[in-house]
């Protein structure tokens, strides 16, 4: 018990640290923050794992000692509790009166229950038998003589379930530790960004990003599809606390599995994954795609299509990248911030002040020269390498970043052709609030063994609340015949853990039994 | 009515239970003072050998029902005025409260806890009433000073430093865990508060009782410290019952917002840090040398880091649940 409660505490103690710094596995833009924060620092926190504190050396040493030290105690536990379980009430106690809860009453002689019949220490012993066993007692009957006379007397005992709820506990958070281990190993999470219309195929290329458990192996993804019908958020817009704030996301998606041609419409929200495929399917993010055309001078379309920018704040200030490597004279780079709300503060800097498309605006810095991805390295589609380029539209040269609003077309300089930013609101629109279209990113996970998680998981409530609330105690009830005829009946319990009952339990029988023999207690 | 109307009536719900609550304090506080001067000689009963508890009767004859060892007595205590005044106090400060708190939940179309402010409100709500129920079981009218002084401190912190107005659930609150998994969280913190309170108790009367402490005579009218570490025993279990609920619908919750059950989020390692705390606890009880004053220590640092879970990491530890309002 020492070495659990240790080994606990230590627990506690060691998992402070994560909470204080950041962690690669919740939060791993925070650690490389705090790596250029701190530079000298964060290498040497590093070593110690401070960055990984759950799945750290000294960490998992903790654990896994306290869960060795649980089964040390888990095992011979059991085996004395199967035994328990199979073994008869121990036999009573000479001297009862020297137990904790104790109560004893003299019957005179010649007495008889209410049914007429004399009380004699057999019956009285008998039918407290009865009363013990219809109480969810074991009992037991045992004869002893002494000086005072003939004794006999029932042992019982009951709350064999307080130790089995006890041992299902332990057992089951073992469960757990074993399962989610498991589920790491085969499950794994993937990423997707798709704007309304794109198709997702579940393979492994097909994700943005992807992180597999040790042991998954390809086979483990289901054929299926899923196209993105639509995306809609709702902000607040009648209080004016909260004026902006979304208050509803809605993907609504056409999934396709097997041979099905046809598919499946479905939705998926916030709070409301979609399980398809052995897969659960979150939405996890949103944000605006501004589709974006670019033509060569003759006006022939080298570029066009919807680029997921990425939210900087919660007004959805948006941030994205586009590189065009082929079909104009050179390549081009375009970094762009999209506002779904422009406004211009008096410094003359432009924020978005709403989520929702009341003024969309983009605002795009041009380059010029190497993209850097002709040796075909991988890139992330989200950053531009600037270093080999040449800004020719933007704060730092004459000609400035070029604004448009949707619908708007703009040449770019020196004569590579033009930009269109292009309107994709429906037919008739009286707004711009279906301008620009829209992205969801689903977050796609397998966790093969979350199932049986969630069973040790009600395993551990069920045990915990039998281990603690039910109260084992063991209970005699002695009729000891005096040579006069009188009987005197003894009644004492014993607790065996926390009991805080067991004083009332003794009363309560005595008082029963007492009844049972059809004697009435008058005050 | 309209919102900020309803939600403005709330706040003058909640300003009247602080001015009850203050009096009761004040009160409560007065009856451990007179406490100090009622003779402790009179409280002391010394329990017979043996004696008759009753006769029973049957059809012929009549047998005595003795009974050789009685539970130890407890000194029984007459309540003294400023005891009955102030409990009566609590329990008119704890309608308002409550009325206040759901007044507020009117205003807002849902639960009243989806914001540090709300929190400060329900949860505060939700400990006194548990002290008020837990009078029927025990009398621990003794902690009074303690919980209404608790339950201003949090309504002060709450009216003066959280207020918020009434805004509507952002998409990943939008879901009936919240009405569970907040609610049970809450009612644990109740548990855990008073038997943190219990526990300081049974600090300062195992002192007394082993006379390092002189002074102190209200103590004498205190159930014994093995009493009193028994109580918080018992009211800590049902806490950590309801937190370990809490950890498990949290991490359903987590898994339909999230898409993970567990992710090590500050707010998870500190319900996890706070769960195994008290899972010491428990084990104390049963550990040689840790029953007693150690085991109330431990009692009073898991309190203590429900309070740091519940201030500190939701005000300034980043993480997802973000949902302080501030």
């Amino acid at each position: 018990m020492r070495t659990a409660l240790f080994l606990l505490l230590l627990l506690a103690v060691a998992a402070v640290p994560g909470s204080l710094f950041s962690q690669r596995s919740s939060d791993p833009n925070g650690v490389t923050q705090y790596f250029q924060q701190n530079p000298d620092l964060a290498p040497i926190l590093d070593k110690f794992q401070l960055f990984d504190v759950y799945t750290s050396v000294w960490f998992s040493a903790i654990y896994l000692l306290l869960f060795i030290s649980l089964i040390g105690c888990v095992i011979p536990r059991t085996i004395h509790h199967a035994r328990a379980l199979r073994s008869r009430p121990p036999k009573t106690p000479a001297h009862l009166d020297r137990l904790g809860s104790f109560a004893a009453f003299e019957v005179a002689p010649g007495q008889t229950d209410a049914a007429g019949r004399p009380i004699t220490a057999a019956t009285a012993v008998d039918s407290a038998r009865g009363l013990l066993r219809r109480s969810g007692y074991r009992t037991q009957l045992f004869d002893s003589a002494s000086r005072s006379g003939s004794a006999l007397s029932v042992s019982a005992e009951r709350g064999y379930l307080r130790e089995t709820g006890n041992l299902v506990f332990h057992t089951a958070l073992i469960g757990i530790l074993v399962a989610v281990g498991i589920g790491s190993g085969f499950g794994y999470t993937g990423q997707k960004v798709l704007v309304s219309g794109q198709v997702f195929a579940n393979v492994r290329l097909a994700f943005d990003s992807f992180t597999p458990g040790r042991f998954f192996t390809d086979s483990a993804l289901d054929p299926y599809r899923i196209k993105l019908d639509s995306f809609t958020a709702k902000y607040e817009t009648e209080n004016l606390n909260a004026f902006g704030q979304p208050i509803d996301y809605t993907a609504k998606v056409t999934t396709y599995q097997g041979t099905d041609a046809k598919g499946t419409k479905e939705t998926i929200k916030v709070n409301d994954p979609l399980a398809i495929g052995g897969n659960q399917v979150y939405l996890l993010g949103n944000g605006y795609a501004p589709k974006i055309t670019v033509r060569d001078p003759a006006g022939k379309v080298v570029f066009s299509g919807a680029t997921p920018f990425l939210p900087q704040d919660a007004n959805l200030t948006s941030l994205g990248v586009l590189k065009i490597p082929d079909g104009l004279k050179k390549q081009l780079g375009i970094r762009g911030l999209f506002y779904p709300t422009a406004a211009q503060n008096e410094a003359g800097i432009t924020s978005s002040t709403n989520p929702d498309l009341l003024k969309p605006e983009l605002a795009l810095v041009l380059y010029t020269g190497n993209l850097g991805i002709d040796k075909g390295e991988p890139k992330s589609v989200y950053s531009l390498d600037t270093t080999k380029l040449t800004e020719i539209a933007g704060p730092d040269v004459d000609t400035k970043s070029i604004h448009l609003n949707p619908g708007q077309s703009v040449q770019i300089p020196g004569g590579l052709g033009s930009i269109t930013f292009d309107d994709v609101s429906p037919k008739g629109a009286t707004n711009e609030l279906q301008s620009v279209p829209r992205f969801a990113s689903l977050d796609i996970h397998r966790d093969p063994t979350q199932g049986w998680v969630l069973f040790f998981a009600i395993a551990v409530l069920l045990g915990l609340l039998t281990g603690l609330f039910v109260p084992r105690r063991r209970v005699w009830v002695k009729a000891v015949e005096h040579e006069d005829g009188s009987i005197r009946l003894e009644y004492a319990g014993l607790a065996r853990g926390e009991d805080p009952g067991l004083d009332a339990a003794v009363a309560d029988i005595a008082a029963r039994h007492s009844q049972q023999l059809g004697l009435r207690l008058t005050s | 009515m309209t919102t900020a109307l309803l939600a403005s009536y709330s706040l003058v719900l909640v300003y009247s239970a602080m001015g009850v609550y203050l009096f009761a304090f004040i009160a409560f506080t007065l009856d451990l003072a007179r406490r100090s001067s009622e003779s402790p000689a009179a409280a002391a009963v010394t329990a017979p050998a043996a004696r008759v508890v009753g006769q029973l009767q049957s059809a012929t004859s009549t047998t005595l029902l003795e009974r050789v060892a009685t539970p130890p007595a407890v000194p029984t205590r007459k309540s003294s005025g400023f005891e009955r005044v102030a409990f009566a106090l609590t329990v008119l400060a704890w309608l308002l409260h409550v009325g206040g708190t759901v007044l507020r939940g009117i205003a807002a179309h849902r639960v009243p806890w989806a914001n540090m402010f709300e929190f400060s409100l329900t949860a505060s709500a939700i400990i006194v009433g548990v002290f008020i129920l837990v009078q029927f079981w025990q009398n621990l009218k003794f902690l009074g000073a303690y919980i209404t002084g608790f339950a201003l401190i949090v309504l002060g912190f709450g009216t003066v430093g959280f207020y918020v107005n009434v805004v509507p659930l952002p998409p990943a609150l939008q879901s009936y865990w919240l009405i569970i998994h907040v609610f049970v969280a809450t009612l644990g913190t109740a548990f855990f508060a008073i038997g943190a309170g219990l526990s300081i108790a049974q600090l300062i009367q195992s002192r007394r009782e082993s006379n390092k402490i002189g002074g102190l005579k209200f103590l004498a009218t205190f159930p014994d410290a093995v009493k009193l570490e028994n109580l918080a025993y018992r009211v800590i279990v049902v806490g950590f019952v309801f937190w370990t609920f809490t950890l498990m619908a949290g991490a359903i919750w987590a898994e339909h917002a999230w898409g993970r059950y567990w992710g090590w989020d500050t707010k998870e390692v500190w319900t996890f840090i706070i769960w195994t705390i008290f899972a010491g606890y428990i084990h104390a009880r049963a550990t040689r040398g840790w029953r007693g004053s150690r085991s109330s220590w431990l009692a009073i640092i898991g309190f203590a880091a429900v309070m740091f879970n519940f201030t500190i990491v939701n005000l300034f530890f980043k993480g997802l649940h973000a949902y302080s309002g501030l």
